[in-house]
């Protein structure tokens, strides 16, 4: 059971593939102007990882060494053409707004990353989780920097739900402000190299703030004992 | 005959600190502003006020959470000088929350994020400009005709009232404060003669208009001596070397000047160039900027004139009519390199191979 939970903190917090790793950041810089869209390639992605984990740590023993990353990258080649079809037929104007980012996921460095240095040497389950995980530490902050962008630069919040999960969800869109003149440079990509820099800092401060507190635990855990004996020898 | 005279050690002075020096720059700004005001009305006075004010309170209040010594840095006058800059080059009568978000941007982020004056490895005036220009191109893009040649005058309460709430207290817009006599939308000479130009027309017939004496845009040219003098009284008291304005001006005359001489009809002459749009505003006071420029002289001469050049590149193929921000940026991004192969040779060693002196 630890491993899954170190597992779950590795994907979503100290080594997330977006914030520490520094993997994908294309798509995730290009596709983030609306939270929507960034929850939409986040699923994607996540769908290609654990699929592709899962088959990589099926036939991880009969892959010959040589060739291993030809096969891998097959393999969520395969992936990604399911999940575009799959987009393609459901959720089509998400489809169309995300464009050529979807096959893209192919090169994602992130997916190839978690196939060669997780998946390819440990059992189904734990390279399934890991993929998971992975997947939604990246989806995670897709959203996050989508909320960040479309909130300074259309002052909205999920525009656009009813693409993703159906008519329903078109009221599920939240005005915060109007605005005759919006800041576009939250919407152009100057916006998303700013955005993903504030939140690596954002993510650092927090972590030296953990790392204090942790040292002053220990510190304050060190129990000073009186010597009671052979102090007269 | 002067007396020989003998000193003790140290033999080299400072002659001026830091709050000297970017104080005697905001001065030699006023006859600019003064310029500005006679020409295109108050505004400039309440962009002015509005970018000090909001410039102080943000360092302030940066300095006090990286907890450093607020007060004395406050005093250096950098954030101040930094708010002058960017308020002299936005539209006078832009909404307030245009120069606020500007000089937030240029101070928290361009400046204090990288680690404070010194620190800062683009010019932070100019780069909030360029995020204004970027975000919000109606506001930064509504330049009012000279006061002499406008349909309509407004006054210092006027002034006020349109850049809080957008309209005079007679209820004008802006953009009908842009119109001219003859009952037209005025833009600025840089961008009529470029607009012309898109539309078929040659030079000579774009600039019988009638905001262009010839090739001096009315008005426009007044404030550009305005900072010239400045400029010069800044080299004259020894506050900027002469190397980044005189390779700048040069590099950006002798383009325009080739260019010119092949076509005259598609080019503008150098003297439009050089009177017009913030050349010599920007190659006195923002080029020379002692963090984010090149720090040798060898440096600045090269710093100078590619940033001449890009202007007036940028000027006549780019999508913008003037280019003084984006071609400092540019070359702020080069002053590293710059910097490396221009090291002065140290005395005593020889010439290393690689880094000629």
């Amino acid at each position: 059971m630890n491993e899954y939970k170190d597992l779950s903190l590795q994907g979503i917090w100290k080594n997330n593939p977006a914030l520490v790793q520094l993997l994908g950041l294309c798509p995730l810089l290009a596709v983030t102007a609306t939270v929507i869209n960034g929850l939409g390639l986040g699923i994607a992605t996540t769908l290609v990882l654990l699929g592709s984990n899962i088959t990589v740590s099926l036939v991880r023993n009969f892959v010959p060494n040589e060739i291993r990353i030809p096969i891998f990258v097959m393999v969520i080649a395969a992936f990604v053409t399911i999940v575009q079809l799959l987009m393609n037929a459901f959720t089509f104007e998400l489809y169309q707004a995300l464009g050529i980012f979807i096959p893209l996921i192919v090169t994602n460095c992130a997916i190839i990353g978690r196939a060669e240095a997780y998946a390819s040497k440990n059992p189904v389950q734990l390279a399934a989780f890991d993929g998971l995980m992975m997947g939604l530490g990246f989806t995670l902050i897709l959203v996050v920097l989508g909320a960040m962008r479309e909130l300074l630069g259309y002052g909205t919040l999920l525009t656009g739900a009813d693409l993703l999960l159906g008519d329903w969800a078109a009221e599920l869109t939240i005005v915060v402000f109007q605005t005759d003149s919006p800041f576009l440079i939250a919407i152009l990509p100057p916006g998303a190299f700013l955005g993903m820099g504030l939140l690596i800092a954002f993510k650092n401060v927090i972590d030296k703030w953990i790392e204090k507190r942790m040292a002053s635990e220990k510190a304050n855990k060190v129990v000073e004992r009186a010597r009671v004996t052979g102090t007269d020898i | 005959m002067r007396k020989l005279s003998i000193s003790s050690s140290p033999h080299h002075h400072i002659r001026r600190d830091t709050g000297q020096v970017m104080r005697m720059v905001c001065y030699a700004c006023i006859p600019g502003i003064l310029a500005n005001i006679w020409f295109f009305g108050f505004g400039i006075l309440i962009q002015l006020a509005l970018a000090i004010a909001t410039a102080l309170i943000t360092e302030g209040l940066i300095l006090e959470l990286r907890k450093k010594r607020t007060e004395r840095i406050l005093k250096d006058y950098s954030a101040v000088l930094t708010a002058v800059l960017l308020a002299i080059s936005i539209p006078p009568l832009a909404p307030w929350w245009v120069i606020v978000i500007g000089t937030f941007f240029s101070i928290a982020v361009v400046k204090q994020l990288y680690g404070g004056l010194g620190f800062n490895m683009f010019n932070p005036a100019m780069a909030g400009y360029v995020l204004l220009l970027v975000s919000f191109p109606v506001a930064m893009t509504s330049w009012l005709p000279p006061q002499s040649i406008a349909e309509q005058s407004y006054s210092f309460y006027d002034a006020v009232h349109t850049v809080f709430t957008g309209f005079t207290t007679t209820g004008f817009s802006i953009e009908q404060l842009k119109v001219g006599y003859d009952g037209i939308t005025m833009a600025t000479p840089l961008d009529h003669v470029k607009t012309s130009l898109l539309q078929g027309y040659t030079v000579s017939e774009a600039q019988q208009h009638l905001i262009l004496d010839g090739a001096f845009g009315k008005g426009w040219t007044w404030v550009a001596l305005a900072y010239l003098a400045g400029g010069l009284f800044l080299i004259k008291t020894k506050v900027i070397n002469w190397h980044i304005p005189g390779s700048m001006l040069f590099g950006a005359l002798i383009l325009s000047l080739l260019f010119y001489m092949v076509d005259p009809d598609q080019f503008a002459s150098p003297v439009f160039h050089l009177f017009n749009g913030s050349l010599i505003l920007g190659a006195f006071f923002i080029a020379t900027d002692p963090v984010s420029a090149s720090t040798t002289n060898k440096g600045r001469l090269i710093f100078g004139f590619a940033i001449g050049v890009w202007i007036i590149v940028i000027r006549n193929w780019g999508g913008y009519p003037d280019a003084v921000a984006f071609a400092v940026l540019i070359m702020n991004m080069a002053v590293p390199l710059i910097d490396y192969y221009t090291q002065p040779r140290t005395y005593g060693h020889k010439k290393t191979a690689g880094k000629s002196s």
